[in-house]
């Protein structure tokens, strides 16, 4: 899993049935020290985030699919939590 | 698998259900000699492993094997708390 920043939310009228109801958001996997890593990904959201919060995504279609409890639907990240604080001691 | 050190935890009140009473660690991936090398990563821990120890960790669908019949939605998770590493 990886930590990211919600940066924005997506709408696409036009998705693939398996997507029905489910909340697309732009995420932005960060570091510990809340700096950008990489690009910025889609991610299905089960938990209710919103923008600007810092949550746990999953980057793996089966594990993702899980998150949307919906079997074979053609995502690959989803976001399955939101970080109240993360505990870096070393 | 890959060997990681165990830097931190994460602490999520709102998540998906299925990841309820499971402790999500933050990894460092390591190279044999011991140095980082990679990004940090969250990983569900399946053996009880703590902030400071050196663990193995799977990546994949097959994280959330340990929590089987419950379908944990993870892409990585520790199975394993290292003891040695030898280099021949």
């Amino acid at each position: 899993m990886q930590i990211a920043r919600v940066v924005g939310t997506v709408v696409a009228t036009q998705k693939h049935a398996k997507f029905g109801g489910a909340k697309l958001l732009l995420v932005q996997p960060v570091d510990l020290d809340d700096k950008p890593q990489g690009t910025p990904l889609l991610a299905v959201d089960s938990v209710g985030a919103g923008v600007h919060e810092k949550v746990l995504v999953v980057i793996e279609g089966r594990a993702a699919g899980e998150a949307l409890g919906r079997k074979g639907a053609p995502v690959d990240a989803a976001i399955i939590g939101i970080v109240d604080h993360v505990d870096a001691r070393e | 698998m890959q060997l990681a050190k165990v830097i931190g935890d994460v602490v999520a009140t709102r998540k998906d259900d299925a990841l309820h009473g499971i402790k999500l660690m933050v990894l460092q991936p390591l190279a044999p000699d011991g140095s980082a090398v990679g990004r940090t990563l969250v990983a569900v821990d399946a053996v009880g492993a703590g902030v400071g120890e050196t663990v193995f960790f799977v990546r994949g669908k097959e994280a959330s094997f340990p929590f089987y019949p419950t379908e944990v939605p993870t892409d990585a998770g520790i199975v394993g708390i290292v003891d040695q590493v030898d280099l021949g």
